[in-house]
């Protein structure tokens, strides 16, 4: 119980510092690096591709279902969004898809 | 607080809304099979208030990890809020007694709303900024501890739900795919991780890839010629 609250405390105190650290460095007058900047622009698009890897690093390839679940899943979300864009429905038809598929079928 | 800034702020909301009910609920369920009930998630989703975050601290909390793994995971998986505020530092520049709130409330949902706010008058936007954080603060608070509450008495197994996240960073990784020009970082991010997970293992992939991911886009930028 008191390690479940100081882990909450941690993880608590910890975010909210990485939320203030650009604003306590760049918040003054000086203005923004341009490696800063650039950095700030471009890294959220390799950072997503990083959290999907990071979702999905305990899959088993080598064993069935060799990660058929998420891969199918995935994908299921990736059409959705292209189809429609509306991250609702992606995200909520990759859900089902794959709580059916661990459920009924793998 | 002006009637149509309200409704601009809770319009420019709903995506998120829809999301955070979802997301939230599964943590919530999450978090209750793991038998810790609605006062838990209502103290994370209210404190931590970092989607991702929550689930692995989950993770922390059923294990014996110590307090410097878990500052140092927080580390790893929050390090990109610091990127997401460095565009985030002049447009919250004049928000006086208000700024530390919205920094705090930051996250990437958040953020994607109000680095791009609709049209309205300057002197509005602070108002807005407070009521897109403080409208999501909410509704991931609600959702989670719906998530909590209903997670006992559903009728069907929640095997799963917790997909919900993956779903959301591929749904976002797929957004913006399709609205960027430039396919470079996300392949160089999609690279990197992969690479590393291979060579160092699903527990400590993260920091290299990070590291890789940086040197990549100083690399990338150089052979630029430095442009931006």
């Amino acid at each position: 119980m008191n390690h479940a609250i100081l882990v909450i405390a941690v993880t608590s105190v910890v975010t909210a510092v990485l939320r203030f650290i650009p604003f306590l460095i760049f918040g003054g007058k000086r203005e923004t690096p341009a490696y800063i900047s650039y950095l700030g622009r471009l890294l959220p698009y390799a950072v997503m591709a990083m959290l999907v890897v990071y979702c999905l690093r305990n899959i088993g390839f080598a064993a069935a279902p060799f990660g058929a679940p998420e891969l199918i899943s995935c994908a299921v979300v990736a059409l959705l969004h292209v189809w429609k864009r509306s991250s609702i429905l992606s995200i909520l038809g990759g859900t089902v898809c794959y709580m059916l598929l661990v459920q009924l079928v793998f | 607080m002006k009637k149509e800034v309200i409704k601009k702020a809770f319009v420019a909301s709903v995506p998120v809304l829809s999301g955070y009910l979802v997301i939230g609920l599964s943590f919530g369920v999450v978090l209750q099979s793991r038998g810790y009930g609605a006062l838990w998630s209502a103290a994370m989703s209210a404190f931590i208030y970092a989607g991702s975050m929550q689930f692995v601290a989950v993770e922390l909390m059923s294990s014996a990890a110590s307090l410097i793994t878990v500052a140092l995971t927080t580390v790893m998986v929050n390090m990109r809020h610091v990127f997401y505020g460095l565009s985030m530092v002049d447009r919250y520049k004049n928000t006086g007694r208000a700024r530390p709130y919205l920094i705090f409330a930051l996250t990437d949902e958040t953020y994607s709303l109000v680095c791009n706010p609709p049209e309205m008058k300057a002197e509005d936007e602070k108002s807005f900024y407070i009521l897109v954080s403080a409208l999501d603060h909410i509704y991931w608070i609600v959702g989670s501890v719906l998530g909590s509450i209903i997670g006992s008495v559903l009728p069907f197994s929640t095997e799963g739900i917790d997909f919900a996240l993956t779903a959301l960073f591929v749904s976002v990784f797929v957004e913006q795919w399709l609205s960027a020009k430039d396919h470079v970082p996300a392949l160089m991010g999609l690279g990197a991780s992969v690479l590393c997970l291979l060579v160092f293992g699903a527990d400590n992939f993260l920091i290299p890839a990070m590291l890789l991911i940086l040197l990549g886009l100083t690399l990338y930028r150089k052979r630029e010629g430095a442009r931006v």
